[in-house]
């Protein structure tokens, strides 16, 4: 079971800029994969993407969940069939409760006619927020309207502790972090790694990776998986940068 | 566009199942009593005559039917939609000559039908202490529960009022909204029929809401119900009204007057949740008078209709009287709500707060006028405006026209104005929660009124978040 993500292409819908290039891939269940790389490379696409966002247009390529290809699903869909997004800039939703918004997700999940329960909800709700170090008057306040970047990036673990996904695309969560908000929300993270469930880790720092330590690092640059290894990679990059690694491309193009 | 506004909700199924036509229906028309089609003298003679009125009342109508052929349409200011009212292919008066009874299994069955279809009178049993049932142009049920009556609460149709409590009525009667103040407003007095007539003595705290509901069941047809309300010293009562029409195919006219007199120290909540289908043109004239520390508060849903053109005001004219009005507004493809406030300030140290907030969708269009006036001699004075559009798509229009005449030292005003878009973003946002986009549409709209609606009874709120969500269907593409 996986997250298989072929030869991928896309581009901005309204400039017809290409931003993925053939992107290659794949997600195992139980695994966490990092993705780095410089500014510009792709990364927050490649997560938007593989959300539906309607800025984009997949042009190539396949992402099949679990074997299913989602890129003719509408966002909700791929949502329902358990991908999920942590997004790096989470949106406000004045008037609207994060206990409403989430309970709204959840039900959303339901067959038709079937309620959530509100005890066993909201048990839950508080258990993960404790994890999270979260005060409870955040199940009041309207969805991340006047949270700080922290707490906005906590409010996306959150969610994602209560929906569940097969597999969870983290993109930037640690920028806007301080450290002991950042050890936090890696807790939360690895609570929730299991073999049932598939990790795309996207960063432009090593630092996360030092709390969410993954199996797989991959470097992503001009829209392609150009460079994968272990985990040290990931220091590596740190102490060297990418130039290495974009140099590598170059020498390449010409052989 | 008409849904029932009066589910029960304990009935969740049905509100899952419920369609947004359910105030779609009719059945045929058989009146004893019509004055036919147009608007003469002998229109008003015909209706005066039916309901046996006596001559003063004759010759207010005489009167108010000359200042309304006087009055020119107000569109200079206001919706060129108006010319579109034929006055003379409108019937002014359809109704069978029954007294509205005080008993529910008394009401015709036809009528009983319509209302029964519309959750009344189960809503009676359930949270209210009075109800009354108009039917085109007069009320075919009124009860209130014994209590009240035994602590000298009055609440009957307008004739009913104007025939057995003259003494009160007439004290009042048009006095807050004179015969001349709109054109409207002298049509509405001309040949009115209908609405409620409530008093509620000294001290007298009434519990439960009374309420009044208004069905247009013919075609061609307008009603003109007119309300008068009088909350005497240190007592408090509140009033709600719903409404619904069949979706005819021609132009339905609805022209209410809506008067409120809050003694001394008396509190008076009045609560409209207005869902006419869309070919009703609704022009109505509301205002209140507030005395020394009076608090009017009016909670103002407008939801459907063609053309809404009202204005709830309050006239605050005692020390310390305090005015309120809370209005939601949601205009769809068709739809103009052009609503609003107005708050004329006349003694010291009073107070108001106008809280507006308006969606539009599709080619809908919301209009804010408001009206905020202090003049130069008040001491201690304050308001609070806020006004908020939501623009669900490009097509959708909102305008703002605030005026405001604050004058004088030591009198305070703020206002604050927004329009605002629900983004592509917070949309995909909630979409990748797994909430499909009609569903994301909808909460965020009504997260968009929320606080709002929690200021309505129950009841109410958990329909009008419903009948939002009903609106919000098909405005995503």
């Amino acid at each position: 079971m996986s997250l298989e993500i072929k030869h991928l292409h896309a581009r901005v819908t309204a400039t017809g800029a290409e931003i993925l290039r053939g992107l290659d891939l794949t997600i195992e269940k139980g695994k966490v994969h990092a993705i780095m790389g410089p500014n510009g490379s792709g990364k927050s696409t490649l997560s938007k993407v593989l959300g539906g966002h309607p800025d984009y247009e997949v042009t190539e390529g396949e992402v099949l969940l679990d074997g299913v290809n989602i890129l003719g699903m509408e966002p909700d869909q791929r949502s329902r069939a358990g991908v999920f997004l942590a997004f790096q800039y989470p949106m406000e939703i004045p008037g609207v409760s994060n206990a409403n918004f989430i309970r709204a997700a959840l039900q959303a999940r339901l067959p038709e006619g079937e309620e959530l329960e509100a005890t066993d909800y909201y048990a839950r709700l508080y258990e993960k927020m404790d994890m999270l170090e979260m005060d409870r008057k955040f199940t009041a306040r309207s969805v991340n309207e006047g949270f700080s970047g922290g707490e906005k990036k906590r409010n996306e673990i959150l969610q994602m502790l209560m929906l569940e996904p097969k597999y969870a695309i983290l993109d930037e969560t640690d920028s806007g972090l301080d450290i002991d908000a950042l050890k936090i929300v890696s807790n939360g993270v690895n609570a929730m790694r299991s073999a049932e469930r598939g990790f795309l880790v996207i960063t432009h720092y090593q630092r996360l990776l030092d709390y969410i330590v993954p199996d797989i690092v991959h470097v992503l640059v001009g829209g392609r998986i150009e460079h994968t290894g272990g985990k040290e990679l990931a220091l590596e990059l740190e102490a060297k940068g990418y130039d290495w690694i974009k140099d590598e491309v170059a020498q390449a193009a010409k052989a | 566009m008409s849904t029932e506004l009066l589910e029960p909700i304990a009935d969740q199924a049905t509100q899952l199942n419920i369609d947004r036509t359910a105030g779609n229906f009719s059945y045929p028309e058989s009146h004893a009593f019509d004055a036919g089609t147009g608007l003469t003298h002998a229109t008003i003679d015909y209706i005066s005559d039916v309901k046996n009125e006596p001559d003063w009342i004759r010759e207010f109508r005489h009167k108010a039917l000359d200042v309304f052929f006087s009055k020119p349409m107000p569109t200079h200011w206001a919706s060129k939609d108006l010319e579109n009212i034929i006055f003379q292919k409108i019937r002014y008066y359809l109704a069978n000559g029954q007294k509205p009874t005080r008993s529910w299994e008394e009401v015709p069955d036809d009528v009983k039908r319509t209302f029964e279809r519309l959750g009344i009178p189960e809503q009676e049993r359930k949270f209210l202490a009075g109800v009354e049932a108009q039917f085109d142009s007069e009320a075919v049920y009124s009860n209130m529960k014994k209590a009240l009556g035994d602590e000298g609460v009055i609440f009957v149709g307008s004739t009913e009022g104007l025939k057995e409590h003259p003494e009160i009525f007439r004290k009042w009667f048009g006095k807050v909204i004179p015969t001349g103040d709109n054109k409207f407003s002298a049509l509405n007095a001309a040949v009115f029929s209908g609405g409620s007539f409530i008093y509620v003595p000294k001290g007298v705290k009434v519990k439960h809401p009374l309420q009044a509901y208004f069905r247009i069941n013919a075609e061609n047809f307008g009603q003109f119900e007119r309300t008068l309300i009088i909350a005497d010293e240190g007592s408090e009562v509140m009033y709600m009204e719903g409404c619904t029409a069949p979706k005819f195919e021609t132009a339905t006219l609805h022209s209410a007057v809506v008067e409120l007199v809050a003694m001394k120290g008396a509190k008076l909540q009045y609560i409209t949740v207005q869902n006419w289908s869309a070919n009703v043109f609704n022009l109505v004239t509301k205002r209140a008078i507030a005395h020394e520390e009076a608090e009017v508060k009016w909670i103002d849903c407008n939801i459907g209709s063609r053309l809404t053109m009202k204005y709830p005001g309050v006239v605050l004219k005692g020390r310390k009287a305090r005015g309120e009005v809370i209005s939601i507004a949601l205009a769809g493809d068709g739809q103009h709500q052009d609503t609003g406030a107005k708050m004329i300030h006349a003694a010291d140290e009073t107070t108001s707060n106008i809280v507006s907030k308006s969606i539009s969708l599709g080619k809908g269009r919301s209009t804010y006028r408001g009206l905020v006036h202090i003049p130069k001699h008040l001491k201690g004075c304050r308001n609070n405006t806020e006004c908020d559009a939501l623009l669900i798509n490009p097509t959708s229009r909102t305008d703002t026209y605030p005026a405001i005449s604050v004058r004088g030292t030591g009198n305070a005003c703020q206002h604050e104005a927004s329009v605002s878009q629900i983004s592509a973003e917070q949309i995909f946002y909630m979409q990748q929660r797994g909430l499909t986009k009609a569903q994301a549409m909808s909460l965020s709209v009504n997260g968009f009124v929320n606080d709002l609606v929690r200021q309505f009874p129950m009841e109410y709120s958990v329909e009008l978040k419903r009948l939002i969500d009903l609106e919000m269907e098909g405005s995503v593409g």
